[in-house]
């Protein structure tokens, strides 16, 4: 009796609602078609696969891949590069938003305050193709600006790009200039929200701009630096791999090498496709915790959740 | 509180260091692009012997006679705007109705939907299968593959969506009572209303579609499918690596520099004219981003 009800609610539902299915099938055939399919296809992770068989045909091997990739230092190097790298753009790259952010609000709202502003929010729409020509343009041996200076200066020329010892720093580098500029839009808008009577009162108190950015600003934006950092730490693994194949070469590899390039090389140009996948799952697997576990950090915090 | 014009003599310094410092950072940005500039406006043998520092020297147009004449450099050009046009209908025809739907409270399973698109933002099969199933439904090395492919990310739904339920509800009684239904409710009353949201979304479209090279670079077999990133990218790659072949353009107006200078000046030139739109929506569009399920 109940059932029947159920079903003839849920028949006029339809009939009535029909249009907000049709509008959502495109969407949800989408996902399910390029997001959700390839999962079941990671299954390879675990097989033998050949292209010939599929991935349904393959014969499965239980955990073979992961015991080769644990083996191979090649793998060990890019997990251990991939969390170098990150961790240092957490330690150099994190804090320079914010301090253009504090920076700018120094700044009187005029011409040369939004003038900075387009210059240094440009490089976000720049595509990493260009910005790898630039950077191998600028640190080319014989032609580019920075061993023009050195040579200047006295200095031998450095072929920066193939030094190992060098691959980081670049790579760090031309991230902050991409992206600091950018990134700095949300502590503006949190700097924003700053309550101006604070600053009033601070100023009858006789503090001075210094004293103000210390005292009342960073506080007051603390809460959004820190899910900022929190949201870092989860996508902890993405390193911006795009940029790395375009500068990196095998000469760095032993530095520049992270696990998604790893995955790039042996997958998609080596067709060890299962091996990779293998790789893939791992990274997937890690950062899905570290995703996970900064959200549940991020809502004991805020006592809101992220998503 | 900027208004608040109070300065002591302490704060003057400190705003001046500021200042400087802001200035610096600006040059420091602005530079290579300036740097770039004068390469491909500079002749192959000032460039090689190093004199260019920050304006051309030996004025000359020869690279971009060269890239004018190259003819996969405008076959690129064209597949650039083909993807970036169709890309962005494609992924605005999925997810404006797909977000709408996704807002109507009578959604059954609505919270398993949301979760359903959100879930893809915390897991992904990673590069090999979306690389396998590309090529098992048969799209490397096509047109449709590219566009249709990479036309949804949760990120942008989510965006949406979240603007969608902020719009209220009394806005759409009145189409309510004169019968409109879903479709008419989505296009006469919330699609004007979300403008600035949908232009948001757009941009980000625009600007990942046209700066776009990894996937293009695997999926695409065939130059005459490439866009201008790849194209530029072989360029640059054919630059890193074959110092011989450098060599015998050494004498030329041109040189492998002052090529990859002219495509990049071409390749940001579009991205300068839609910049002003761009800085008018992405404050909004980062600040609805702040993404909430």
């Amino acid at each position: 009796m109940k059932n029947a009800s159920r079903t003839r609610w849920l028949i006029q539902h339809f009939k009535r609602e029909w249009q907000i299915y049709l509008l959502l099938a495109p969407l949800v055939i989408w996902f399910l078609l390029f997001l959700y399919k390839p999962m079941y296809g990671l299954q390879i992770a675990f097989k033998d696969f050949s292209l010939f068989k599929g991935v349904d045909a393959s014969p499965w091997v239980g955990l073979e891949h992961f015991r080769s990739l644990f083996d191979s230092d090649m793998f060990l190097r890019a997990i251990k590069n991939t969390f170098i790298i990150s961790f240092l753009n957490l330690m150099i790259g994190f804090p320079m938003p914010i301090i253009l952010a504090l920076m700018f609000n120094e700044i009187v709202q005029g011409k040369f305050r939004k003038t900075v502003q387009t210059i240094v929010y440009l490089p976000h729409f720049i595509s990493l193709v260009i910005i790898a020509g630039i950077v191998i343009n600028i640190f080319s041996p014989s032609t580019g600006v920075v061993n023009l200076l050195l040579m200047k200066l006295g200095f031998e020329p450095i072929y920066f790009l193939t030094q190992p010892e060098w691959f980081r720093p670049i790579f760090i580098g031309s991230g902050i200039w991409q992206e600091a500029g950018f990134q700095s839009i949300v502590y503006l808008a949190a700097i924003a929200g700053v309550s101006p009577s604070l600053y009033e009162s601070a100023v009858v108190d006789g503090a001075s701009r210094w004293q103000m950015m210390w005292k009342i600003t960073l506080p007051c934006i603390l809460p959004t630096i820190i899910i900022m950092l929190i949201i870092r730490i989860g996508n902890l693994l993405e390193v911006g791999f795009e940029l790395i194949i375009l500068l990196y070469q095998p000469a760095t590899f032993q530095t520049a090498d992270v696990i998604n390039t790893f995955i790039y090389r042996q997958g998609l140009v080596g067709n060890q496709y299962d091996v990779a996948a293998a790789a893939g799952l791992f990274n997937a697997v890690v950062a899905f915790v570290l995703v996970m576990t900064a959200n549940s950090i991020s809502r004991r915090f805020t006592r809101t959740s992220l998503w | 509180m900027q208004n608040l014009n109070l300065y002591s003599r302490g704060d003057k310094l400190f705003v001046r260091i500021n200042i400087f410092l802001l200035t610096l950072f600006a040059l420091s940005t602005l530079y290579p692009f300036i740097y770039i500039a004068a390469v491909s406006f500079s002749s192959g043998s000032a460039v090689t012997s190093g004199e260019v520092i920050y304006r051309p020297i030996e004025l000359t147009l020869a690279a971009y006679e060269y890239v004018w004449n190259e003819s996969q450099f405008w076959v690129s050009y064209m597949n650039t705007f083909i993807y970036t046009i169709f890309g962005t209908l494609v992924s605005l025809l999925i997810i404006i109705p797909g977000a709408y739907a996704l807002s109507r409270p009578q959604l059954i399973g609505r919270r398993f939907f949301n979760l359903f698109v959100a879930f893809t933002l915390w897991f992904n099969a990673g590069l090999i299968p979306f690389f396998l199933n590309m090529r098992d439904l048969g799209l490397l090395d096509s047109y449709f593959g590219i566009i249709v492919g990479f036309a949804c990310n949760a990120f942008n739904v989510i965006l949406l969506r979240n603007f969608f339920e902020g719009i209220p509800q009394s806005f759409e009684e009145a189409a309510r009572m004169d019968g409109a239904n879903d479709f008419q409710v989505l296009w006469k009353v919330y699609l004007p209303l979300s403008k600035p949201a949908i232009a948001t979304v757009a941009l980000f479209c625009i600007v990942s579609r046209w700066n776009g090279f990894f996937w293009a670079m695997i999926l695409l077999r065939d130059e005459s499918k490439i866009p201008l990133q790849v194209f530029l990218r072989q360029t640059i790659v054919s630059l890193t690596n074959d110092e011989e072949f450098g060599s015998t353009l050494l004498e030329a107006a041109y040189s492998y520099e002052t090529v990859t200078a002219a495509i990049i000046v071409a390749s940001i030139i579009p991205v300068l004219f839609i910049y002003p739109f761009l800085q008018k929506y992405f404050n909004k569009g980062i600040l609805l981003g702040g993404v909430k399920e």
